[in-house]
């Protein structure tokens, strides 16, 4: 019965038959709940009583209210902390696809903290920063003892405490990406580069950097959305307390504590769309010439 | 090829389109009251223990116990009830977890009415326990969430909340009378400063919740059980100086700046803090009655454990007793009768009020427990909050919600601890005049409406 159909027919009858199951679950599990969370942003919900539609009255009161939009200069301090992350990933990744002792042991202890949960990094890191914790005491070993302070509980540190945690755990991700794309690049191109006197740093800059491209720009975009929606981290170590709070932990906040789900809502959907437009721009910047 | 990809492109696209539009239009329709006369909760009496039967699912909250305790009261249970099956559920965040199952029918046939539910709406998910006049007779603090003179739960235990102390640090430090009044108890914890290791009064900030616990003495401050149901809601600005809220939480901005709590409140750590006021490395810490017992238990020096009244500068030191969770009766059940059975033994036989919640029992027939009657003998009173009046039901709380003031939530509670520390630039008036505002916008929209 199948046999008889032509081979154009066969092929879109098992790419359909294929694609069921991940998009039935694609659907059930993404768009089905973000189109659940459109309409309830333009409700009134608590979550217990009966909805009441208010059209785009929650969207107002988050575009008017000032309070709302402060926290996104929390999240500056990840924004920065990508770039920082982005730079070692490269730097680490550039260096050990070249000839390095003990290159595996490097690779694995890089790439560690991104396997770890992130509830068991926030605990770390907690005893890690208290005072005469981790932290002050090894910079007491290397006599830097004097500039100690408490990590989480100043407020100027707290946000760079936070994000440097983030950056530690999420490097090795970008790591293992860089990496990969690295190693693809074909051996003899060195050794034609090398002929032609190439140092290491013209072999980054004019052979490994463009081949790779498309992958930096993905991990850029990857880290910027992650950057804005920063929330394991800080709401696991501080619970967004002492100025910490990120725009996603107001958002659960907003819906959980005080009961305003549709509010919140309008949160995640305006959250989204910042996410989506910031990719839209990168991927102009970084758009291939083809 | 550009022709087949567009044509499955519409495919899926509508393919999503349907699981969207299917998922959309299941929205539970409302179950209608069976057609007996007699509402269950007095039925469910006239029958035998024996023929009540069936698979019960009790919600709780306490995963500590779960596993220990709730298995012998249900073993307990069954001695009376042999033919009623229960299995318990423990949720670790009670009132987030249930929130989502609450849009569904199953959400156990036993479970607590979440604070967050608005008042009005709660016999849209519960089942009615009895007429608000016979349940005041035999029961406390039912009054707080009836609706239109139905009762729908009953507090687990009624408790009441002060100043949890070690007293041989007091002790040590030179305390010799217990601080009745603000300026006393400062002073008391400057002397714990000087002359102790101890830290003079624990905040527990990091977990965040323990800081919500003042709440529950600000009637003590009053001195007054009308204020807080009552009177605060004539007020637009109920966080003026002079006023309760004010005049309470000042003593927590006090603490904080004269550097009376732990060092670094971020790092706090509250399973580490019982063992520490155990061991009395801890001086103080402002708690419900619930905790006396786990403190006490959280080492081994059991007997220096007390507690003692918010210090008030009030005339009458009143502990006003707060109802805990109620239980509840999903009204979607379909075992009503069993679960009837279970709230009823539950409430009367299982102790758990006093035993595991570390207060007195929402029963009128149970005795007060030992260690309330010798504070009432040092004049300490114990005594109900006066109910909202019927007009003013549950705004108390909408306007809380609305204002984002959250009386009982921790983050503004953690604004005053990083001002008084130094970390904010805003002054204790700067606080409670934000409190103000927001409350007062709040107050206006909802008043209008």
């Amino acid at each position: 019965m199948f046999s008889k159909l032509s081979y154009k027919r066969q092929r879109s009858v098992i790419i359909v038959a294929f694609l069921i199951v991940p998009l039935t679950l694609l659907g059930t599990f993404s768009f089905l709940p973000v189109a659940n969370m459109f309409w309830y942003s333009l409700t009134e919900w608590n979550g217990f009583s009966d909805k009441e539609f208010i059209g785009l009255e929650n969207y107002r009161t988050v575009f008017t209210d000032p309070e709302y939009f402060r926290v996104f200069t929390v999240s500056l301090y990840y924004f920065f902390g990508t770039f920082l992350q982005m730079g070692l990933a490269l730097y680490f990744a550039t260096i050990l696809s070249f000839k390095v002792r003990m290159k595996n042991f490097f690779k694995g202890v890089i790439f560690f903290p991104y396997l770890l949960n992130g509830v068991a990094i926030g605990f770390m890191f907690l005893l890690f920063f208290q005072p005469e914790g981790g932290l002050d005491t090894i910079l007491g070993l290397v006599g830097l003892g004097d500039f100690t302070t408490h990590w989480l509980g100043n407020p100027d540190v707290i946000n760079i405490s936070l994000a440097g945690t983030s950056v530690w755990r999420y490097m090795g991700f970008n790591f293992i990406i860089f990496l990969g794309a690295i190693s693809s690049i074909p051996n003899d191109v060195y050794e034609a580069s090398e002929i032609d006197g190439a140092n290491r740093w013209h072999q980054f800059r004019y052979i490994i950097l463009p081949s790779i491209k498309i992958i930096v720009s993905l991990n850029l975009i990857l880290a910027i959305s992650g950057a804005l929606s920063a929330f394991e981290i800080p709401y696991i170590m501080t619970g967004g307390s002492n100025g910490s709070a990120t725009f996603v932990i107001q958002t659960v906040d907003t819906a959980f504590k005080y009961g305003k789900i549709g509010l919140a809502s309008a949160m995640a959907v305006i959250l989204l769309f910042i996410v989506i437009i910031v990719t839209a721009v990168q991927r102009k910047f970084f758009s291939e010439d083809d | 090829m550009l022709k087949l990809n567009q044509k499955l492109l519409v495919f899926f696209a509508s393919m999503l389109a349907i699981v969207v539009i299917a998922g959309c239009s299941s929205d539970s329709e409302e179950s209608s009251g069976e057609g007996s006369d007699q509402p269950t909760y007095e039925t469910w009496k006239e029958k035998d223990p024996e023929e009540i039967e069936g698979d019960l699912t009790v919600i709780t909250h306490r995963t500590d116990i779960v596993d220990t305790v709730y298995q012998e009261y249900a073993k307990q249970f069954n001695e009376i009830y042999p033919n009623v099956n229960v299995n318990f559920e423990a949720l670790t965040d009670y009132g987030g977890e249930i929130m989502p199952r609450m849009n569904t029918e199953d959400y156990g046939d036993v479970q607590y009415i979440p604070v967050q539910v608005p008042i009005e709406d709660i016999p849209n998910f519960f089942e009615p326990m009895g007429t608000l006049e016979d349940m005041q007779e035999k029961y406390l603090g039912v009054e707080e969430r009836q609706v239109d003179g139905k009762v729908y739960g009953i507090p687990i235990a009624l408790t009441y909340t002060g100043v949890i102390y070690n007293k041989s640090v007091f002790e040590e430090a030179g305390v010799t009378e217990l601080p009745k009044t603000q300026d006393e108890f400062i002073a008391a914890l400057e002397k714990v400063k000087e002359n102790t290791d101890a830290v003079p009064l624990y905040t527990n900030y990091a977990a965040g919740w323990p800081l919500t616990q003042w709440e529950g003495a600000v009637t003590t401050t009053a001195g007054n059980v009308d204020y807080y149901n009552v009177d605060m809601l004539d007020d637009p600005t109920p966080f003026d100086q002079g006023d309760p809220h004010y005049e309470h939480y000042s003593l927590m901005y006090e603490v904080a700046e004269k550097e009376l709590i732990e060092e670094d409140p971020l790092t706090t750590d509250w399973e580490a803090s019982k063992v520490r006021m155990n061991n009395g490395e801890i001086a103080t810490m402002v708690l419900g009655s619930w905790a006396l017992e786990q403190i006490q238990g959280a080492g081994e020096n059991a007997d220096d454990i007390g507690m003692m009244a918010f210090p008030t500068d009030a005339e009458e030191t009143i502990f006003s007793l707060g109802a805990d969770l109620n239980i509840s009766i999903n009204k979607n059940s379909e075992n009503k009768d069993a679960a009837f059975a279970w709230v009823d033994w539950f409430i009367h036989d299982s102790g758990y009020s006093v035993e595991q919640a570390g207060g007195i029992s929402a029963s009128k027939d149970i005795p007060l427990p030992d260690a309330l009657t010798a504070a009432q003998e040092e004049g300490a009173q114990f005594e109900m909050l006066t109910p909202a009046p019927d007009d003013k039901q549950g705004l108390l709380d909408e306007v809380d919600k609305e204002s984002e003031v959250g009386l009982w939530l921790e983050p503004n509670k953690k604004i005053i601890i990083e001002a008084a520390i130094g970390n904010r630039d805003e002054s204790y008036d700067d606080i409670m005049n934000s409190w103000n505002e927001d409350w007062s916008a709040a107050y206006e929209e909802i008043v209008s409406e």
